[in-house]
């Protein structure tokens, strides 16, 4: 790689100072300030703050509750991973293909990603709602199951991990796009002389040269299940029925914002903190090894 | 060029007449309000402000919708911690306790004695009043306030061979019709809730008379307090729904008012929901429909008023000592007959002094609107028809059918926003048959107490 250097010593710096400091205000200081705060039992309107030490951590590690939203996130993040992404590959793959019109197909399938994941909530709230929906409406017609995921946790904690993937589809739609139009034409023709069908040329070509955007992928759709998938939750099933459907970052907003425990809603922050960088960490150990870049 | 002379005259004109109003203006003293009131219930409190603002020149009251009430609240203590809190701000009748022992709070009794406004708190409805009182003493300033009360669907009633002026009045009696019209196909499901912890926990507890938590339903103390919802009572009431949720006799639709939709639609021919839906019901059921009190489940339970729902005014510390005049006189005006009247007639929400019933009553609103009067009797234990009374001056006025006992006073209860979350959840593992009631409510009692220590030890004097 090329080395470059600067004649002058302060404009490196000066340079990279905006991302810098960006970073500092509103990653690092949130964060450091989320570690101070889960050292200590705050009065919600302040003026006594006690310092606890690790007592939010332990009251929390002995609550078979936070134990159920730790489960709960793992549930819902691998859902919703292994639909967005795996649901992202096949519609990229089809819309890969020389079809008419495919400049509208294209933006149409992205559009998905622009819509904030609280109003995607409510959209699927209207369709699936058993009290109003319009799918429990028609299914009435055809059949007398009940669809009320309002009692029945799994098919709750379904259908938000439907409603997030759907969220993030275009997303990892957008990146798949990209690999598949990188993989060059010569090889696929190359394969194909070979005797190749499809679905061979899909495992053995498409497979292996996406896979550094497939790991890209995995990780960032993880990260965004665990901590930036609050809203379709909360537009949806508000953690329940029970706590079926609580995750991590549902239950640390609402004991923080809700209940007013913030010692406790900083602690659960950290530990979130501490899952989403141990998962990325474990996920390049393991996973990188397979990708072929 | 002439038309340019008037227009530079019409322009000197219009920069005189700003700078005459605006000094006028700027003396204002600005009240900011902050609340959670949306569409209807929006509109009526911004019309209070604004009436207020016209009838005084020294005040101007600026309401600011924050969101939920939660949401309200959570800004409020943003604000609070940040030196720049709101005047008032609308915090919902759970967040009592953590209202009472935040440190933050000009309480109401001490802001009027201090701007010498006397207003006769007595003449207010008890169980309203008692809500917000702490050792005789008002803090906070009763706005809105609602009790649950019994909706039915008048057509599937007819529909099914029931009477439609007779609702159901015990539990046994709501079981039967139901099923009646389930049988006649009237409508889908017998009946649904809305808020359940405070419809089908919080308020049944009340109106049989059993304790919902030690110490007096945390009145008493703060330290100490248990829940005592897993008992025979709560286990049988609670049971019996789950077994009646089988059946379609019960059909739950979710926390808050979720549900609504399933009585508005026709799909369960009764409801229990707040009194403050009627406003909102009025303008939206397309069938007849009626209003009753709160099923019983007869003796050996007595029958006891139930307990309101709803917010109150806070008014918040640190601001300068001559703003507060303006609060108080805000908060007097809101107590004032006239605006207790709109206000219930707008809304729906009771009208919570003694004279502005009375006005009502003689002005026959109550004999109009049976539907408004069901609330107010439930809660003061009156019949829950208008009595012959308000019509015919002669006639023997009501006897009370119940009492109100220390069970039926309220709660008041610490980190009680988490408790109805934890009560709600454990609701939804038992009707979904995830739990036996037994086990639903001993696991909320558990959760409950837990987070009632950790609010005694956070709240220690």
């Amino acid at each position: 790689m090329k080395r470059t250097v600067f004649a002058n010593r302060w404009l490196p710096y000066a340079l990279v100072l905006p991302q810098v400091l960006v970073t500092l205000v509103f990653f690092y200081w949130p964060a450091a300030k989320s570690i101070y705060l889960s050292l200590f039992k705050s009065a919600p309107f302040g003026g006594r703050d006690v310092f606890v030490g690790i007592e939010n951590f332990v009251a929390l590690l002995s609550d078979a509750d936070y134990y159920d939203s730790i489960l709960n996130s793992f549930v819902f993040a691998t859902g919703v991973t292994a639909l967005s992404v795996a649901g992202g590959l096949v519609v990229a793959t089809l819309a890969n293909q020389k079809i008419k019109a495919l400049g509208l197909y294209r933006t149409a399938l992205l559009w998905p990603y622009g819509i904030a994941p609280a109003v995607a909530g409510i959209i699927f709230l209207f369709i699936f709602h058993p009290a109003y929906g319009i799918l429990p409406y028609y299914l009435t017609f055809v059949t007398a199951y009940e669809f009320n995921w309002l009692l029945k946790g799994w098919v709750a904690m379904i259908l938000v991990i439907v409603a997030t993937a759907w969220t993030h589809l275009g997303y990892n739609i957008a990146f798949f796009l990209a690999g598949l139009q990188a993989i060059p034409g010569s090889v696929m023709e190359a394969a194909s002389v070979d005797g190749a069908g499809a679905l061979r040329k899909f495992t053995a070509i498409t497979v292996p040269l996406i896979s550094p955007i497939t790991f890209y992928l995995v990780v960032i759709n993880m990260v965004f299940a665990f901590s930036g998938s609050f809203g379709v939750i909360h537009a949806v099933t508000q953690g329940g029925p029970g706590h079926s459907t609580e995750i991590m970052v549902f239950k640390l907003w609402k004991d923080g914002f809700v209940g007013l425990n913030l010692g406790s809603s900083a602690a659960q922050s950290v530990i979130l903190m501490a899952v989403v960088i141990a998962l990325a960490v474990l996920q390049f150990r393991v996973a990188e090894k397979k990708v072929t870049y | 060029m002439t038309s340019l002379i008037r227009h530079g005259t019409a322009l000197a004109l219009a920069v005189a007449l700003v700078l005459a109003a605006a000094p006028s203006y700027a003396q204002k003293t600005e009240i900011h309000f902050w609340h959670a009131m949306t569409g209807q219930l929006g509109e009526a409190l911004e019309a209070q402000t604004k009436e207020f603002n016209a009838s005084q020149g020294e005040y101007e009251v600026k309401p600011l919708r924050k969101g939920s009430y939660a949401e309200t609240l959570t800004a409020a203590i943003a604000a609070y911690r940040q030196k720049s809190p709101p005047h008032i701000v609308q915090v919902f009748e759970v967040g009592t306790q953590t209202m009472l022992l935040s440190g933050a709070v000009y309480p109401v009794h001490e802001l009027m004695q201090h701007n010498e406004i006397k207003i006769n708190w007595n003449d207010f409805i008890k169980p309203v009043v008692g809500y917000y009182t702490k050792d005789g003493k008002l803090y906070s300033m009763p706005y809105n306030s609602s009790t649950p009360i019994f909706y039915y669907n008048r057509d599937a009633f007819k529909k099914a061979g029931l009477d439609p002026a007779k609702p159901p009045k015990t539990w046994q009696e709501v079981e039967a019709d139901a099923k009646k019209i389930l049988a006649a196909g009237a409508a889908k499901c017998g009946f649904s809730t809305g808020w359940p912890s405070w419809t089908m926990v919080e308020n049944m507890h009340a109106t049989h008379d059993q304790p919902f938590a030690t110490k007096n339903n945390g009145f008493g103390a703060v330290e100490g307090v248990e829940l005592l919802i897993n008992r025979e009572f709560g286990q049988k009431h609670i049971g019996q729904l789950a077994a009646w949720q089988k059946d379609n006799i019960y059909s739950y639709g979710g926390r808050a008012g979720t549900a609504d939709p399933k009585f508005v639609s026709g799909d369960c021919a009764m409801y229990i929901q707040s009194s403050a839906l009627i406003g909102g019901f009025t303008k939206s059921i397309t069938f007849d429909w009626g209003t009753g009190e709160l099923p019983h489940w007869g003796t050996p339970y007595k029958k006891a008023t139930s307990i309101i729902g709803g917010a109150t005014l806070w008014v918040l510390k640190g601001k300068p000592t001559k703003e507060y005049r303006g609060v108080a006189k805000f908060l007097e005006f809101l107590a004032k007959p006239e605006q207790q009247m709109s206000w219930h007639v707008n809304t729906g929400y009771l009208a919570i002094s003694n004279t502005a019933v009375k006005n009502l009553e003689q002005g026959y609103h109550f004999v109009r609107n049976p539907k408004q009067y069901t609330a107010f009797a439930q809660l003061t234990g009156l019949p829950p028809t208008p009595p012959a009374a308000m019509k015919d001056k002669k006639a023997a006025p009501p006897k009370p059918e119940r009492v109100a006992t220390p069970n039926s006073q309220g709660l008041r209860l610490g980190n009680f926003v988490q408790i109805r979350d934890v009560i709600d959840g454990e609701l939804e593992n038992i009707f979904g048959g995830k739990k036996t009631a037994k086990q639903g409510l001993d696991d909320a009692v558990a959760k409950s107490n837990t987070l009632l220590k950790d609010f005694a030890a956070a709240n220690k004097p």
